[in-house]
């Protein structure tokens, strides 16, 4: 179970004051609460009404939802024939959801409506799961371009990338290991910091990349955690 | 503004071309061997200050803090002192940081450090609270503002340190390092000291694309003492690119069966291509000094700057 909160209306406007056309994409999938069509919907008339207050009277947003957005398959088909004319993609869904979805539309531009607080264990039969999300609860990849440095970078570190970076692999090779804690497999992964680079190169936001990012708050993800959820 | 604390921040402002030296105290508590190679620093006249490294690579050795004071101490000459993220949270650094300014260091290299997987302890928790550009941010906030990086007061004196991060001009596409080079200068750092580059094109390059950023740039070089050194950064270091032409004179030079007389070439050689190196980067306007990276090596770094230098 992923529990999302969602960003203040404001910080969602800045990312999408600079286009035109909105597609709002709930997911019907674990998020909780609930990010399904009718929150669409909603969030898509709330920031029509907000940008129209700030001035920006030509922004249009449309609601859709998929069934999972951590599910690329489900994204692509659901979501491919709704794109005509969309300049950017908010995501309503947790932070699997919005890094599923810039890998399935890598030529759009997809922010994050929610912060990811907490994610719950899920069981699961044979295949490779790919760990996306760290839940610190304050969620950057509106301005990583989607591409979360605390979760694929192995240092988490924030103003990257490292000096180990060599034609755009990462330092520390990716190890799978069985029981025993003997290695089994071991990829040499890119560095999640030259992909948020060309990414951003791509999107003509290298000021993004550029920026300081000043150290974290530790303690929104200090083990163990509570969460009240009213 | 910067201020001068240190030697060598002195001598950039003063405008003189520096020379910086490297020291790497090993897993033992004997200096006595990293003391003898600062002393033959000291001696040259010209080297001003010279780095003492902090676990390289990831594998442990003694304290660079405890190092760099010792040293300092017994030689006279001015350290600087490497400081890296991978094993310490902030609180552990400002605590180094303050015994480091009592303890007289002035100089910090501020480094995010290899990570804990790729030394001789690779089962050890990777720390990384801040990453070296925050480092730069907290050690700049102690020196001006006399505040760690929550905003905290730091009581009596305020720590005294000019502040170094390092850059590579090897990294590919360059515009990248560029962008991060910014980012650090932006948050305070006075001078850079970069990854060893062989290929002087590499450094002019480097040189060009970086004119723009107000700080100091001291080129890193790795004068080595036989073909297999330079072979291994050929072969091993990746996005170090090695000249064909020095390796094959480096080469040609091992094969000589005279020790004494293999030793007088290879330092002759390195001599000869690193004084025309540095003659040829020197030019170049941020350009403000050389760091020479010859660990175990110090003898080669007299004649070197000599060579350079025309004394």
């Amino acid at each position: 179970m992923i529990i999302v909160k969602e960003k203040p209306l404001d910080e969602i406007l800045g990312f999408l004051l600079p286009y035109e056309s909105i597609l709002i994409v709930g997911c019907d999938g674990c998020t909780q609460p609930p990010r399904g069509l009718r929150e669409a919907m909603t969030y898509a008339m709330l920031i029509e009404m907000r940008a129209k207050i700030k001035g920006k009277t030509n922004l249009k947003c449309r609601a859709t939802t998929v069934s999972m957005q951590c599910d690329n398959h489900i994204c692509s088909t659901t979501l491919t024939p709704q794109l005509e004319g969309i300049d950017a993609i908010l995501s309503l869904a947790c932070g699997v959801g919005v890094q599923t979805l810039v890998e399935v539309f890598p030529e759009i531009p997809v922010y994050p409506g929610q912060n990811t607080v907490f994610v719950g264990s899920q069981e699961r039969e044979g295949g490779t799961m790919h760990e996306k999300c760290k839940a610190c609860g304050e969620c950057l990849l509106g301005e990583t371009g989607g591409i979360c440095p605390i979760t694929n970078c192995p240092k988490g570190i924030l103003n990257g990338p490292c000096g180990g970076c060599v034609d755009g692999k990462c330092e520390v090779p990716f190890e799978i290991r069985d029981e025993s804690g003997k290695v089994v497999k071991t990829i040499v992964k890119d560095c999640a910091w030259y992909l948020m680079y060309q990414r951003l190169k791509k999107l003509n936001r290298l000021d993004l990349f550029r920026k300081y990012r000043p150290p974290r708050n530790r303690a929104i993800s200090s083990s163990p955690r509570l969460l009240e959820v009213v | 503004m910067v201020q001068a604390f240190s030697d060598l921040m002195k001598n950039i402002l003063d405008g003189r071309f520096v020379y910086t030296g490297e020291l790497e105290p090993h897993k033992s508590i004997d200096l006595s061997e990293v003391i003898s190679w600062a002393k033959t620093l000291k001696e040259t006249g010209r080297v001003v200050a010279a780095n003492v490294t902090d676990n390289p690579k990831s594998v442990g050795a003694i304290s660079s803090l405890v190092a760099s004071y010792i040293i300092q101490r017994e030689t006279g000459l001015e350290m600087i002192y490497q400081l890296r993220c991978s094993d310490r949270n902030r609180l552990a650094l400002v605590s180094d940081l303050l015994g480091a300014a009592a303890l007289g260091i002035r100089n910090v290299l501020a480094l995010t450090g290899d990570h804990t997987r790729q030394g001789d302890m690779p089962t050890a928790m990777p720390v990384y609270d801040l990453d070296g550009t925050q480092l730069v941010d907290l050690i700049h906030r102690m020196v001006y503002e006399g505040k760690d990086i929550d905003g905290n007061e730091i009581h009596g004196p305020r720590p005294q340190f000019n502040i170094g991060a390092a850059a590579n001009p090897n990294f590919k596409p360059l515009e990248v390092e560029v962008l991060k080079i910014e980012r650090k200068a932006e948050v305070g750092a006075e001078f850079f000291q970069t990854q060893v580059v062989f290929d002087v094109n590499v450094a002019l390059d480097f040189l060009d694309a970086v004119k723009h950023i107000d700080a100091a740039f001291l080129i890193g070089i790795f004068p080595p003492r036989s073909y297999g050194q330079a072979e291994y950064f050929a072969k091993h270091v990746p996005g170090v690119q090695v000249p064909a032409e020095f390796l094959e004179n480096l080469k040609k030079i091992s094969e000589i069966p005279d020790r004494k007389e293999r030793r007088k070439k290879i330092d002759e050689y390195n001599i000869e291509y690193f004084s025309d190196f540095i003659r040829a980067v020197r030019k170049k306007a941020p350009c403000r000094g050389i760091h020479i990276m010859a660990v175990g090596y110090p003898e080669v770094v007299g004649p070197l700057i000599e060579s350079v230098e025309g004394m």
